[in-house]
């Protein structure tokens, strides 16, 4: 939309035109700032925890249960060199032998949420799906790991927001 | 052709007096833009419409959502 959009101008005689094509998307996703009517609105990379185990796809199952146990998850992201996400890998899945490397174990399409998502739109979400949807990741549009969100830190969140809303309106 | 700009690259012309133009809905940007902009949805860049609410002799910007 953006291409048409400038070219649009261009032809309309505006001889500077530049086309900021990773949109609004990337610039939220930087942390920058926004306005409108929901800028204030929390968003899922306010809730995300950015200290989120993660692992190389060539670890070995054992190494990383021993890592999951000792940080006491049962979850783990598997990511590459640049933080962007692989999969993940459930403490159920690495009871194939403690040499198997990650890779072969590993879910390749973990739910991932981009993190300007509103963190309301994620909790309702996380409570319609009975139990389906109990912790997300969060990612950039690239697929660079922000973050891991479960729902009762979800909950926590927003209610504490809410609540703060509520006491500076009175 | 217009040139394809990075996030750094739209702060340091924002900063210099460049036309930020969001290009999606109104009511996409009544929700959420970035600070500065100004809302032409691609709809309605029309002649009459732009050489209203644009200058020539600064740099514009575009934007939408995202790579689309």
């Amino acid at each position: 939309m953006s291409a048409r959009a400038a070219c649009r101008l261009e032809t309309l005689a505006f001889d500077r035109v530049h086309r900021y094509q990773p949109g609004k998307e990337d610039w939220f996703a930087a942390g920058l700032p926004r306005e409108g009517t929901l800028a204030a609105e929390p968003r899922v990379a306010d809730a995300a925890n950015p200290d989120t185990l993660t692992c190389s796809p060539h670890d070995s199952a054992g190494e990383v249960q021993r890592r999951m146990r000792a940080r006491g998850t049962d979850l783990c992201v598997v990511v590459n060199d640049h933080r962007i996400v692989l999969g993940v890998v459930r403490e159920a899945a690495l009871s194939r032998g403690p040499n198997m490397p990650i890779d072969n174990v590993l879910d390749p399409g973990p739910l991932t949420y981009r993190p300007h998502t509103l963190l309301t739109e994620i909790v309702k979400r996380m409570q319609e799906s009975k139990g389906r949807i109990r912790r997300i990741l969060v990612t950039t549009s690239d697929g660079e790991l922000i973050g891991f969100l479960r729902r009762p830190e979800a909950e926590q969140f927003l209610n504490a927001k809410q609540q703060g809303s509520r006491q500076n309106a009175a | 052709m217009p040139q394809t700009i990075e996030r750094q690259t739209v702060m340091s012309l924002v900063n210099e007096g460049a036309q930020l133009v969001d290009v999606l809905t109104a009511q996409e940007y009544e929700q959420e833009h970035l600070p500065s902009a100004i809302n032409i949805p691609l709809k309605e860049l029309t002649r009459s419409e732009v050489e209203q609410r644009l200058r020539h002799d600064k740099p514009v910007i575009v934007y939408c959502h995202n790579y689309t």
